[in-house]
């Protein structure tokens, strides 16, 4: 067994019974979403072993990394801001609120603050047009979704992210 | 709506996402009715005889569908469409957010009528907390025997899982979906084959939207005919549009099909915000031909049929709204931006074109565009179209040929030389 499979054991029984016994391979996502609640992104070794749990090549998994773009295979910020600055969200607003977050945090679109904890980047339409400006957060637990923002409200979600990042280190 | 709300139910009864709540409210009678005292079949002629058509943009005939089902070929797969990613669409969400049980009852009402034990809800990545929540969901149905071995009594088992995409639009198409779902990467299927005789594992599949999906429990509970007395003859029932861009209120609207643009705008809607004049409707989504909003379109009625006397599609029926400080250059940079970023790369002239036409829009843009690039941009998306596997290429030209078309003063002023620039070739020569 490898690293995945000892520590995500029953996680990945559960994601296997989903499909039937000779589809494995559907559950290269799943274990693509397990793979990186480990270190945000997708590492070599993970591929790896995703190949070996599922027992296809592992430059398939590596497709897979690259053709979906909530899979990375860089490391980024422990917390990735995603505005949605698509068409309808951008009607409302959204582009100027992207470029003033951007300037707050100093940081540039698709650029992670210094310490490390936050990147902020642009996206497509995340079915939340009504109530733009809005942005998901994606991290190694999940996603969240947070709505009718201003810049206020955005660095309040950003420092209670920080602090609850700073809580769980503090435990660790 | 005389009737009520038949998809959002949740918006009169509170808690209706749980599910003694949804029971109290005759939740799972629709299930229990199809599974005791219908033969699948059955089922398929009512939904069938509602005139129900697929809410995910195509408006095909729901029950025809279902009964293209190959019955020579099994096991049979259900998969709901819940990948939810046309730009200014989100009415799945707040189905499957507030109302999940009717949802889900869809699915398995739908999973019945085509003889399936297994069904799929393929969600897009983003939707990770809905796909946690309908998990739990699905849990509690089955300790309250709703899904499971042996339902009601009867030999009929069904098992319902979800499978997070992440964060491709393609996914959205059906025969891309179903790739995805086989742990491929997800590009769109050749057909013939449809899914109905050739869908995930290569077995026969019924692939439906989650607004559709969720119609169904009310129409087996109350009757084809009731159905028909909302909407129109050919598109009957109600709809979810999702309003949204310059607009007061936007949000979703449970309306019949053949509500007239005016009133979702005017009076659901608020009007457009600051006194401004509505310039034009994009009707579906990103996908969609602009409507120079005209007092005859205003007019329109809202259903498969109308629209299209206007150059243009319902489709999800997400209606973005864009007022007269709306450069259309603009806008449609932005769509094309979207759909180049979206465009899988399977067929060429989709990738390639999205390519090229992002690089002619954003030129025209800022200002950096010669007078014949609007008509070459025009020359590369006509040789787009009727070119492409599936419909992403198709769709991604509707908005650059309509807006050209439609709106060329916006173009030709991007693109004219600048007093200056006039003055310094004029001192050159």
């Amino acid at each position: 067994m490898n690293t995945l499979e000892l520590k995500y054991a029953q996680e990945i029984e559960k994601i296997l019974a989903k499909y039937p016994p000779d589809q494995k391979r559907s559950a290269v996502m799943p274990l693509l979403y397990l793979a990186q609640r480990e270190e945000n992104y997708v590492s070599e070794q993970a591929l790896k072993e995703i190949a070996e749990i599922l027992e296809i090549a592992s430059t398939e998994v590596a497709s897979i990394v690259g053709f979906y773009t909530l899979y990375y295979d860089q490391p980024g910020g422990k917390f990735r801001i995603q505005v949605c600055t698509d068409m309808p969200c951008a009607l409302r607003g959204s582009e100027q609120f992207m470029q003033k977050l951007c300037e707050t945090l100093g940081v540039q679109p698709g650029g992670t603050t210094p310490d490390g904890m936050v990147t902020v980047e642009g996206v497509m339409c995340l079915a939340a047009c009504d109530r733009a400006p809005m942005f998901q957060v994606q991290s190694g637990e999940g996603l969240s979704y947070h709505e009718n923002q201003t810049i206020e409200s955005a660095l309040e979600v950003i420092e209670q992210l920080r602090k609850n990042a700073e809580r769980r280190n503090g435990n660790e | 709506m005389s009737e009520g709300y038949v998809l959002l139910r949740h918006r009169e009864l509170p808690d209706l996402d749980q599910l003694e709540v949804y029971r109290q409210n005759g939740g799972f009678e629709a299930l229990r009715k199809a599974v005791n005292s219908m033969k699948p079949d059955d089922v398929t002629q009512v939904v069938k005889a509602s005139g129900l058509r697929g809410r995910g943009g195509a408006g095909f005939p729901t029950g025809v569908k279902w009964s293209f089902i190959d019955n020579k070929n099994w096991p049979h797969y259900v998969v709901a469409n819940a990948d939810e990613s046309e730009p200014g669409t989100f009415k799945d969400r707040e189905i499957m957010e507030s109302n999940p049980f009717q949802f889900l009852e869809g699915v398995a009402i739908c999973a019945y009528a085509v003889q399936a034990n297994v069904a799929y809800v393929y969600l897009r990545g983003e939707f990770w907390q809905i796909a946690e929540l309908l998990d739990q969901k699905i849990q509690e149905m089955h300790s309250a025997g709703l899904l499971g071995d042996q339902l009601f009594g009867s030999d009929y088992s069904l098992r319902i899982y979800t499978h997070l995409g992440a964060g491709a639009y393609i996914c959205g198409e059906e025969s891309a979906m179903l790739e995805s779902l086989e742990g491929k990467l997800g590009q769109p299927r050749l057909r013939p084959p449809f899914p109905p005789s050739y869908g995930v594992f290569g077995k026969p599949t019924i692939v439906n939207n989650v607004e559709t999906l969720t119609n169904v429990p009310m129409i087996i509970n109350r009757g084809a005919d009731w159905y028909r007395t909302m909407g129109t003859e050919k598109s009957p029932g109600p709809k979810v549009f999702s309003l949204s861009g310059r607009i007061n209120k936007p949000g979703n609207y449970e309306l019949s099909l053949g509500t007239t643009f005016r009133e979702l705008i005017f009076e659901h809607g608020g009007g457009i915000p600051d006194g401004k004049q509505i310039k034009a409707i994009m009707a579906a989504g990103a996908s969609s031909s602009l409507i120079v909003a005209n007092e005859a379109a205003l007019d329109t009625p809202m259903d498969y049929e109308s629209v299209p006397s206007l150059g243009a599609q319902l489709g999800s029926a997400s209606v973005i709204i864009i007022d007269e400080t709306v450069s259309i250059d603009w806008l449609i940079n932005k769509t094309m931006h979207f759909f180049r970023h979206e465009s899988c790369g399977k067929c060429t002239p989709c990738r390639e074109g999205t390519f090229w036409m992002s690089h002619l829009t954003e030129r025209i843009h800022s200002g950096e565009a010669a007078p014949e690039d609007v008509n070459l941009l025009y020359d590369v998306a006509n040789q787009v179209r009727g070119k492409c596997l599936c419909a992403l290429g198709e769709f991604s030209i509707e908005a650059v040929l309509s807006g050209i078309d439609r709106f060329r003063a916006d173009f030709d002023a991007r693109v004219a030389p600048k007093q200056g620039e006039k003055l310094a070739e004029a001192a050159e020569n």
